[in-house]
């Protein structure tokens, strides 16, 4: 503080420090206790709100619970974005190392761009992209019924692993850099140590590279999966009746229900589910909050 | 433990796109021996290292370790062990699984190897550090945790890429003793990189002394020091002073040599003839303030004394500016000598020597 006041001066000081406030208590803060508030009470009409109705219950909370179809969704979704985020990892993972390790800088340097091009892309038209090649009458279709591989078009729109298989590609970005930025400093010796004491490649990465990319692995998993599971586009876009996303369930209490109440609940919920694995995560790969957020 | 063997190069060379690191070598280094490979850097050591470990296959020639053909076998198929010049030792593990390493790879159970480690950390004096991390290490303790995990896979030959470097002066002479005494006791063929000659000379059973890709001679370390082969090796290693001149005339073993500071005489080392032009080398040790000596005589001015304790370096200048230097013992007669405007330096015949004209190294 001090330290601040003698490098900016008394004004800018405190017009850092109240802009911060403003950012995290009024544009964070303060909406999320709202939303949990909300949570807590029940779905009145206008004219009810404050009256003797409104009182503080779990009912939003255990209607999640009591309630297969959302229930089921719910899991689903965690469990799909469970999925997307192992699918990343095991693409992730030997493309950060070939970048890293693999090749000379330059090739590095011309394939980081090839991977950030499609970025520049909205997400939503990204999934459009796929939607194209999947539909009845797209492109995997129409060339499998050219071959005569097969008769009748598959349908793969509204089915999950379309969906996980979208996410994937809208999110290996996030898995990508980060694994690629700890395995840049891997010195070389390392790993050419580990291979002059007899290691085979396998080794080398089950002992050498994985261990020293952990951090990486973990900031990579948790950005996937929390992209995932708060996914909207995606489903949306890809996805049908068959294969709601929760994202989907909680919007439709919001605009389509008008039940802000339930659907702060929900949110709530996936927010609990997010965070728990956020921990679960850094437990299991031993890493401090400082670590994943370098 | 395991006994060394021999490590044959057949005409190797190490060619980078156009650059050529290694030029033709053949060398035979015996098993059990202590062998250095000293030069500046950039003189294709390191690329030598790496070809006997296995990390490059030599564009052209061969490398044969206890005389079978090493061609096609990766670092992990040879007989070798590798120590790092910044050591390269695994952070994220303890000492002892660090030591363990090669033994976990050739699948030996974690009890037996856990045990295995704490004998070869006994052997390099860290006994009880197997529990410690990497990075709670000292320097001196980190070389030994290096050389431990080296020798965990017995090998047969040792291969060690300036592992001193990082050290400071003390532990640096210190550890030169006990690697010396590790190859001793463990009769592994230890082959050793370094471009610091002191290193070199102390440790090794024999030297190849490398420029540019090139053996300039491959001698006992003292040969090297006493009986130079080319003008690189006489200027790399060790000080001295060198007169540069034509071939005047010629006997039995010495040559005499036209100067700008008059005719010395030298022993000829390169089969110097007639008129041949030629560099008379000679150490600071060996030359002498002195009126006698059949070498060589130059009246020199004195710019600058030394006074290292029990021998005086002597800055001096020659009538052509050119720099000599003299180290003389200590015998208590100093005082004498500032007070001299000229000073006759001179050296006999049998302590110079005469190579033909080469390349020199810069120091």
């Amino acid at each position: 503080m001090q330290a601040l006041v003698a490098r900016y001066g008394g004004p800018i000081t405190a017009l850092m420090i109240f802009t911060s406030l403003v950012w995290v208590l009024g544009l964070l803060l303060l909406p999320q206790l709202t939303m949990i508030d909300y949570s807590f009470r029940p779905a009145l009409p206008l004219a009810e709100i404050g009256g003797p109705k409104d009182v503080y219950t779990l009912e939003n909370y255990t209607f999640l619970f009591g309630n297969a179809g959302f229930l089921t969704i719910f899991a689903k979704t965690i469990w799909s974005s469970i999925l997307v985020t192992i699918a990343a990892f095991a693409i992730c993972y030997p493309l950060a190392y070939y970048l890293a390790r693999g090749t000379s800088i330059g090739r590095a340097r011309l394939l980081i761009v090839a991977l950030i091009i499609p970025y520049w892309i909205n997400e939503i038209l990204r999934t459009f992209a796929w939607m194209l090649i999947l539909a009845r009458g797209g492109l995997i279709n129409m060339a499998l019924m050219e071959l005569g591989v097969i008769d009748q078009p598959i349908v793969f729109l509204g089915q999950t692993p379309t969906i996980v298989l979208g996410m994937v590609y809208a999110y290996v970005l996030f898995m990508v850099f980060p694994i690629y930025n700890v395995l840049d400093t891997l010195d070389k010796a390392q790993v050419e140590a580990a291979r002059d004491l007899g290691a085979p490649w396998w080794c080398i990465h089950w002992r050498i590279a994985l261990p020293h990319a952990k951090p990486g692995i973990a900031v990579g998993c948790i950005s996937t999966f929390m992209l995932a599971a708060g996914s909207y586009a995606v489903p949306t876009i890809l996805g049908g009746p068959q294969s709601r996303w929760f994202t989907e369930v909680i919007y439709s209490q919001f605009f389509e229900g008008m039940n802000w109440n339930r659907g702060a609940a929900f949110a709530f919920l996936l927010l609990l589910v997010c965070v728990t694995f956020i921990v679960i995560m850094m437990r299991l790969f031993r890493v401090s909050l400082g670590e994943v957020a370098k | 433990m395991s006994i060394g063997e021999s490590v044959h190069l057949e005409n190797v060379t190490m060619r980078f796109g156009d650059f050529t690191a290694v030029d033709d070598v053949s060398l035979e280094i015996e098993a059990g021996e202590f062998f250095s490979f000293l030069g500046p850097s950039g003189c294709g050591k390191t690329t030598i290292l790496r070809m006997i470990s296995g990390f490059n296959e030599p564009s052209a020639g061969r490398v044969l370790i206890g005389g079978r053909d090493m061609r096609g076998s990766g670092p992990n198929r040879r007989p070798t062990a590798l120590i790092f010049q910044n050591l390269a030792l695994f952070p994220l593990m303890p000492v002892w699984e660090n030591v363990a390493f090669g033994l976990e790879m050739r699948g030996m159970a974690r009890s037996a190897r856990r045990r295995r480690a704490e004998e070869l950390l006994d052997l390099v004096a860290l006994g009880n550090a197997g529990d410690k991390r990497v990075a709670d290490l000292s320097g001196g303790q980190r070389q030994r945790v290096a050389i431990a995990r080296a020798l965990a896979v017995e090998p047969k030959v040792m291969l060690l890429d300036e592992p001193l470097s990082a050290l400071d002066l003390k532990l640096r002479q210190h550890m030169r003793a006990e690697l010396r005494a590790i190859q001793k006791r463990t009769g592994v063929t230890f082959i050793y990189i370094t471009h610091d000659q002191g290193e070199a000379l102390t440790m090794s059973d024999r030297i190849a002394v490398m420029s540019r890709g090139r053996l300039e001679q491959v001698a006992r370390p003292d040969a090297v020091y006493n009986e130079p082969a080319t003008p690189f090796a006489a200027s790399f290693v060790g000080e001295a002073n060198i007169f540069q001149g034509r071939v005047v005339g010629l006997s039995a073993e010495e040559v005499e040599i036209e100067t700008d500071l008059g005719r010395m005489r030298a022993r000829n080392g390169g089969d110097l003839r007639q008129g041949d032009r030629a560099m008379l080398f000679v150490r600071p040790e060996r030359s002498s303030i002195a009126l006698g000596g059949d070498g060589g005589r130059i009246e020199a001015e004195l710019v600058e004394m030394e006074f290292e304790g029990s021998f005086i370096n002597l800055r001096l200048r020659a009538p052509n500016r050119q720099p000599i230097m003299v180290q003389m013992a200590n015998d208590g007669g100093l005082g004498e000598m500032a007070r001299m405007a000229s000073v006759p330096v001179s050296f006999a015949a049998r302590a110079a020597i005469a190579l033909p004209e080469g390349e020199l190294a810069h120091q």
